[in-house]
């Protein structure tokens, strides 16, 4: 068993209401930056866990989001990283 | 009729609940902790308001994984009846209770009286109302804007299960009149079986004239009807 930090990325869906990434979006419009299209604001999680390799710590991380880190109706994730620790 | 009122780390409108059931409606109630197995044979299941778990991750996650969950989903299995209101409501949801999600409002925290009208009155929660009966009562929720994919949304009105949605004075389902951008102002919704209902409005917090508005004892009332038939 070795140990494994997995990043996640957890967006909501394209499509739906990002109030939170909207205000960010304006905000960015406000002080110039007006390359900027859309923001949207989520979360990133770092889960550390054993694994027998970098394939299963993913596998892993992959099931936690579909059970209970990301909302299936409403959000998409992305595992960003898995680093042997 | 004994209601169940489940109590999870966080819950705060169980109090108002056990008022509306035993104080307005003269029926039983028991409170249930949330690490309980056993619903001690409520005929009705309270998921209530608050914030259960410090609404981490997402309002209603973690709750949804509390012991007594399983429980509650084998009752609304058999067709016994569960209402989840405001946290409840999102509890419900992240079980796969009721269809779609409730997500951050569009305008942030919203604590103030609403008018939701009844959209269907062939349920439990609603069978002593009229189609079309508009109610006042409060909200208190920041993550109470309900989505789901556009098909999902039609489904849910064609087979009648959009119980609730925000109006004007007037009855109208406007932009104004819908506190959080609920698509559709979606206030409440039922399963397809028709036995669990949620919705973010506080008909507990509105069954005494006292504190603004006795509109939700309808909908208690209509617990009743179900019960005695």
């Amino acid at each position: 068993m070795t140990r494994f930090r997995v990043s996640v990325h957890i967006i909501p869906r394209r499509g739906l209401l990002d109030p939170q990434g909207k205000a960010v979006t304006d905000a960015l419009h406000t002080l110039g930056f007006a390359a900027v299209g859309e923001v949207h604001v989520g979360r990133h999680l770092v889960i550390e866990t054993g694994a027998k390799d970098a394939a299963a710590a993913e596998a892993s991380v992959r099931t936690m989001c579909e059970r209970l880190l990301a909302n299936p109706v409403t959000e998409d994730f992305e595992i960003a990283a898995v680093v042997k620790e | 009729m004994k209601v169940g009122i489940v109590i999870f780390p966080g819950s705060n409108c169980e109090g108002d609940a056990f008022h509306a059931v035993v104080d307005q409606l003269g029926e039983d109630a028991v409170m249930l902790w949330h690490k309980d197995h056993n619903l001690q044979g409520s005929d009705v299941i309270i998921l209530p308001g608050g914030f259960s778990y410090g609404d981490y991750l997402r309002a209603g996650a973690i709750a949804r994984f509390s012991p007594i969950m399983a429980e509650v989903a084998a009752h609304a299995k058999k067709g016994g009846i569960v209402l989840g209101i405001c946290n409840g409501f999102q509890i419900a949801c992240e079980a796969g209770l009721l269809p779609g999600a409730l997500l951050r409002n569009d305008v942030g925290y919203r604590s103030m009286p609403v008018t939701i009208r009844v959209e269907h009155t062939n349920t439990a929660f609603t069978s002593a109302a009229k189609v079309g009966q508009c109610l006042t009562m409060p909200i208190a929720h920041g993550e109470g804007r309900f989505a789901a994919s556009e098909d999902v949304l039609d489904e849910l009105e064609n087979s009648e299960q959009v119980l609730f949605k925000y109006v004007d004075a007037a009855g109208n389902t406007t932009v104004a009149a819908n506190p959080n951008g609920a698509m559709r102002n979606i206030a409440g919704v039922c399963n397809a079986k028709r036995n669990v209902i949620g919705l973010m409005p506080h008909p507990e917090r509105a069954v005494d004239l006292l504190l603004g508005s006795e509109d939700g004892l309808v909908l208690f009332e209509s617990l009743l009807v179900a019960a005695h038939a």
